[in-house]
């Protein structure tokens, strides 16, 4: 399949592709971060995740139409407003599921994965009823299209560009608060050792609460990014799920770090196979080699050496 | 907990006689055959709602893939119609005669090898079994002698059941693409389209669902089944005594997946096709949800639940076709928070005591509505 390519070619497809594959590897990255917080962490397996980042795009989406009729002037914008909005849209959300639903299942983790199925299956219906079956894009401000010509052969579009720098600063802050904030000392407590943690003063439910709500929050801002790569529709999320939850198991669950080198191997090596191949086959390629390389190495690529 | 030395004890007896009156007796001679063709392809589910009984129930391996053993089955049974109803004299104005119509349609000149050896009829029904029990035993003992398990394992059958559609869909002159095969006619020369066929079929379905049954319940009362149940519960311990946890697990897995398979090639007899709708993530969920709520420690349950979700799945999407998916979403939320022993959990907690007592009291009325019986576990 190289044969016809010479090699500066070669190396122009690669880095293009390469490039062409960042805007995908913020949304894998966002959502897998949200995800290895609850999943990692917290233990939980939330179907439900890409329903919560589809939330987030259709924020987005409303967001942008309602700029564009209110105030046209805020427009170039909107983006930043619109993602601000899909967090708290998500995370108010996710609290809410974590109340009614999550808390009675946290001995029971298989279990969670049902219910939270069932979860998706009604926010399918509710956005099918809401905002209707029909998929819907959103338009972006005039200074995000267009990209920049690198050399003669390489172009970088420009929204990848931006989204990847968001979702670098995105990740930065969750790590910051994770690992120097000192709710972030109480969540890690808590996973570790939820009884010592509520013995010596953690709110362990409030904290639980919060955790929760900040992962789905991020996936809000993955369903903002989203809307850059792909159309909003009831289903899309589901899409995703399967992909997300590859990323954060091929990466080693407990390690945040795992998370984004996996979301970054598998998100190029798609992208650059979906050059050669058809869409298809490279999707099937890339899933394949995952489970084959979690047969061989279940932990994942970064593994916390832990006494169970 | 008290071993029962018979097969079957009271409350099981009573409740495999009634399946087997409602399905052998009442169903055929009430309903038209148009609906027990219906309730045919629900029961196809009834034998993967089985097999998770073995290995997710008693095993403790939620496997999220079931739906690529369905497949699996039911593309080998597909595959076998599918050359005979497009024979030579069937096929004669394609430009290659005597292959499928999908390939001649994708420029495909000749028959794929691995399609070839479908043109035998003990071949595919030995494919039925085969192909999706080699496929199991491989996926499970990559995984269980590893000791990947719980969640991963659910992760990572999620992942071949994408694979597995993604791959039909797309390799579209092999496999019949997103329509699937279709356009089947006979079975060894025999039309499967006629009512006649259909009343045979579904009673060749129905002695096939008991005999499921009663191997799946030879299976939890022997030693096998009681590991099994000491595994899930305490897996380290059931090591150090000696026992090749993993070995375990992978039987149950394969066990399962052949019941799958079973329920796939019944679905493409009854049905008239196979597609990839019923193999990837979401069918393979909903036949987990066919169980949970039927009970996922219960044998008889799951035909139960494979039988009462569908048929309201059925009504309901026919009448209110937006409240379905809340409808079932709900459903599951409820089943998992409160009765994670699902139908059969109800029954044995709150019905069979009632019961008794009636017994106890008095002689007790005919039973209109026997469920599952549970089992004593």
């Amino acid at each position: 399949m190289f044969g016809d390519y010479s090699i500066s070619d070669l190396g122009a497809i690669l880095a293009m592709q390469g490039f062409a594959g960042l805007i995908l590897f913020s949304v894998y990255v966002l959502m897998a971060l949200g995800l290895a917080i609850i999943f990692g962490q917290m233990g939980v397996i939330n179907m439900a995740h890409g329903e919560f980042m589809i939330l987030g795009a259709y924020v987005t989406w409303m967001t942008s139409s309602a700029v564009q009729s209110v105030a046209p002037w805020l427009f170039p914008g909107y983006f930043f407003i619109a993602m601000m909005l899909a967090f708290v849209a998500s995370g108010a959300l996710g609290m809410l599921v974590e109340w009614a639903l999550i808390r009675h299942l946290y001995k029971r983790p298989l279990d969670t994965l049902l219910a939270t199925w069932g979860l998706s299956l009604i926010l399918q219906q509710a956005y099918r009823s809401i905002f209707g079956a029909r998929e819907v894009g959103v338009e972006l401000p005039e200074w995000m299209m267009g990209s920049w010509q690198a050399t003669d052969a390489i172009q970088i579009p420009i929204n990848g560009m931006f989204v990847m720098g968001l979702t670098i600063l995105i990740t930065i802050a969750v790590f910051y608060i994770l690992f120097w904030s000192s709710w972030g000392k109480q969540v890690r407590a808590v996973v570790q050792n939820r009884v010592m943690a509520g013995a010596v003063g953690i709110n362990t439910e409030k904290v639980d609460r919060y955790t929760f709500a900040l992962g789905c929050g991020i996936a809000g801002i993955a369903g903002s990014a989203f809307t850059m790569i792909g159309s909003t529709g009831p289903t899309a999320g589901q899409l995703y799920i399967v992909d997300t939850f590859l990323v954060v198991v091929f990466g080693g669950a407990a390690s945040l770090f795992g998370t984004i080198a996996s979301a970054f191997s598998i998100s190029q090596t798609q992208s650059t196979l979906e050059f050669f191949l058809s869409g298809s086959m490279a999707k099937v390629i890339t899933l394949l080699t995952i489970v084959a390389i979690l047969m061989v190495r279940p932990q994942g690529l970064f593994a916390l050496k832990v006494r169970k | 907990m008290i071993i029962n030395s018979r097969f079957f004890n009271r409350s099981e007896l009573i409740g495999f006689l009634a399946l087997a009156v409602l399905l052998f007796v009442i169903l055929p001679l009430s309903v038209d055959i148009f609906r027990l063709n219906l309730v045919a392809k629900y029961l196809t589910y009834a034998f993967v709602g089985i097999g998770l009984v073995l290995c997710w129930g008693y095993g403790g391996i939620l496997s999220l893939g079931q739906g690529v053993f369905f497949g699996l089955g039911g593309y080998c049974m597909a595959m076998y119609l599918k050359l005979e109803a497009s024979s030579v004299e069937n096929t004669k104005i394609q430009s290659t005669p005597g292959i499928p119509d999908f390939m001649d349609w994708n420029q495909i000149t000749s028959l794929p090898f691995f399609w070839k050896p479908f043109h035998s009829f003990p071949v595919a029904l030995m494919a039925i079994i085969l192909v999706p029990a080699i496929f199991s035993l491989i996926i499970g003992a990559a995984m269980f002698k590893r000791r990947v398990g719980g969640v991963y394992f659910a992760i990572i059958t999620q992942a071949i059941a994408a694979i597995m559609t993604i791959l039909i869909v797309g390799q579209q002159g092999y496999t019949g693409g997103i329509n699937g095969i279709t356009d089947l006619r006979t079975l060894h020369g025999w039309d499967i389209r006629t009512d006649h066929a259909k009343y045979v079929l579904y009673f060749v379905e129905v002695v096939l669902l008991f005999g499921c049954i009663v191997a799946a319940q030879f299976i939890r009362l022997t030693k096998l089944g009681r590991i099994l149940v000491a595994m899930r519960e305490q897996e380290d311990r059931v090591r150090f005594s000696g026992y090749s946890v993993a070995n375990f697990k992978i039987f149950a897995f394969c066990a399962a997946a052949v019941f799958a398979a079973i329920g796939g090639a019944m679905f493409t007899l009854e049905v008239g096709f196979m597609s990839p709708s019923f193999v990837g993530i979401v069918p393979s969920i909903e036949m987990v949800i066919y169980t949970a709520v039927g009970g996922r420690m219960s044998i008889f349950g799951a035909v139960w639940g494979a039988l009462l979700v569908n048929f309201a799945k059925t009504s309901l999407s026919e009448s209110f076709p937006q409240l379905w998916l809340f409808g079932l979403g709900a459903l599951f939320i409820a089943v998992v928070l409160a009765f994670p022993n699902g139908l059969s959990g109800i029954w044995a907690d709150h019905i069979q005591p009632r019961i008794d007592r009636l017994l106890a009291s008095r002689r007790p009325k005919s039973t209109n509505y026997v469920a599952d019986g549970a089992p004593a576990e």
